[in-house]
């Protein structure tokens, strides 16, 4: 049986945007340098909202996209094509990079992201921010500004949005 | 495992897959002007590149595509190879592909050469020209120019085009023709009688003063002398004076039309305006967009496909 909870409505992701921006703020004193990059798909529009609440808190950041289908350490084991193109709307060199997902997982499309940023200059920084760290990580990466902690089975799925976040999963009925 | 896939003629790859490819042709462009234009996308692949004949621009540009891709490359120069020595074209496919390759791109005067070597190794097969019949990733690179110039339209309806020159001879022209047709735009082969397919694959007209006024798109073809047997175009200035884009032609072209080329071009024969002055000329454009659709296609067969399901969370 297939199982459905919501486990943050619209005011609770509302609420983590807004603390999250302030961390950011608090984190890089005066936003110096400080560029927003949600990556493709989720966490472009987590990108724009907390880009959003920094501009109005404090002042505006570019807020660009990153799409790391072709940086993937998966190639060829699964289908992939690029979703939406690349948007970085600065150079890169010396910037503090606010990278962007909706879910954090086994770590490896953040890892992509690092190799794909890369490419783009030498950032001073790289930050991680991500709305739901779900667990299971594959490899050695960890958020800087996190909306919830999430403890989720491998079998779960975790859905974000605007409206909230929904795990979904088989039950496994021995509860 | 998946059957093979490979890339050799616009029809057979499909209207899907063309879409699909000018999406990611539009990511590889972008890859293309980034401080690194390299991704290590097909790290470990290897793409082989037989030319059996001449070539600059197609040659160097799947090379560059290939290496944006972070794929290693082997050129076989026919010039320097054992083809000299009377090897079979069977025995060179399969020695290489002995050796380890992903991916052949094929130049052969043969039609057809793409769908034979097919037969003979389990590699993708990329057709860079084959006799006169395909030049798929051209007409790729000519419909993802257009696509840009007309701000990423997904449909080319109602786009006009005059594809003119040696038609017959042109592989270029029948592939160009089939991908603009599949997304929508009105083509029409200008060209004198004897330059002409005995069943041209679009109407055709033989004056190219009636359209030059009117049209969208004016693609240039280059007069094939290595190909071409006597008495096909009178001597002379007559090809130029009725078929070129001379001065006075260039001046009749609407402020927004588009002029193309695929290289390389006969000056002063089939085209006697320097394109560089040319506001309307796409032709540095047609081949700064080569490298991108052929990374496209060459990411599409080696590294878009997969067992492991689709996982949206990773």
């Amino acid at each position: 049986m297939t199982t459905c909870k919501q486990v943050l409505g619209p005011d609770d992701v509302r609420r983590a945007i807004t603390r999250m921006a302030h961390e950011i703020i608090e984190r890089n004193r005066g936003l110096g340098g400080v560029v927003i990059l949600g990556m493709q798909r989720g966490g472009v529009w987590l990108a724009e909202a907390l880009a959003g609440q920094v501009a109005r808190i404090e002042r505006e950041v570019p807020c660009g996209s990153i799409d790391v289908t072709l940086h993937r350490d998966d190639i060829g084991l699964r289908p992939v094509s690029p979703t939406s193109v690349t948007n970085v709307p600065v150079a890169l060199d010396d910037a503090c990079v606010v990278l962007v997902d909706d879910v954090l997982f086994t770590g490896r499309t953040v890892k992509a992201a690092l190799d794909a940023i890369g490419d783009y200059g030498r950032p001073r920084s790289v930050q991680l921010a991500v709305l739901v760290d779900r667990g299971h990580r594959e490899l050695p990466i960890r958020p800087d500004f996190v909306g919830k902690n999430l403890p989720t089975s491998l079998t779960e799925s975790v859905e974000v949005s605007i409206d909230g976040v929904v795990i979904t999963g088989e039950d496994a009925g021995h509860d | 495992m998946t059957e093979r896939r490979h890339f050799r003629s616009i029809d057979e790859v499909g209207i899907d897959s063309i879409r699909r490819l000018l999406d990611v042709t539009d990511h590889m462009a972008e890859v293309s002007r980034r401080p690194n234009p390299k991704v290590p996308a097909l790290r470990g692949r290897t793409i082989c590149n037989l030319f059996f004949e001449d070539s600059t621009r197609t040659r160097m540009s799947f090379d560059t595509a290939a290496k944006r891709l972070s794929a290693d490359t082997m050129t076989l120069a026919v010039g320097s190879s054992s083809v000299n020595k009377g090897e079979s074209l069977r025995d060179t496919v399969e020695t290489l592909s002995a050796m380890g390759v992903d991916a052949f791109v094929i130049r052969h005067r043969t039609a057809g050469t793409p769908w034979q070597i097919a037969e003979w190794t389990n590699a993708a097969i990329v057709n860079a020209g084959d006799g006169w019949h395909a030049h798929p990733t051209q007409a790729l690179l000519d419909a993802y120019t257009i696509r840009t110039r007309l701000g990423g339209a997904t449909s080319f309806d109602g786009l006009s085009v005059a594809i003119v020159g040696d038609v017959r001879h042109s592989r270029v022209a029948r592939s160009v023709t089939q991908i603009l047709t599949m997304l929508g735009a009105d083509v029409r082969l200008v060209a004198p009688r004897t330059l002409l397919p005995p069943v041209p694959m679009a109407p055709s007209s033989h004056d190219l003063d009636d359209v030059v006024g009117d049209v969208d798109v004016l693609y240039l073809l280059r007069m094939q002398s290595e190909r071409m047997g006597t008495g096909l175009v009178p001597g002379g200035t007559e090809y130029t004076d009725r078929f070129a884009l001379t001065p006075a032609r260039a001046r009749r072209l609407r402020r927004d039309a588009m002029v193309m080329h695929p290289g390389p071009m006969n000056r002063g024969v089939e085209i006697t305006v320097d394109p560089s002055t040319l506001g309307q000329s796409l032709i540095l454009d047609q081949v700064t967009n080569g490298i991108a659709a052929r990374m496209a296609v060459l990411f599409d067969l080696l590294g878009s496909s997969g067992t492991l399901e689709d996982g949206s969370n990773v």
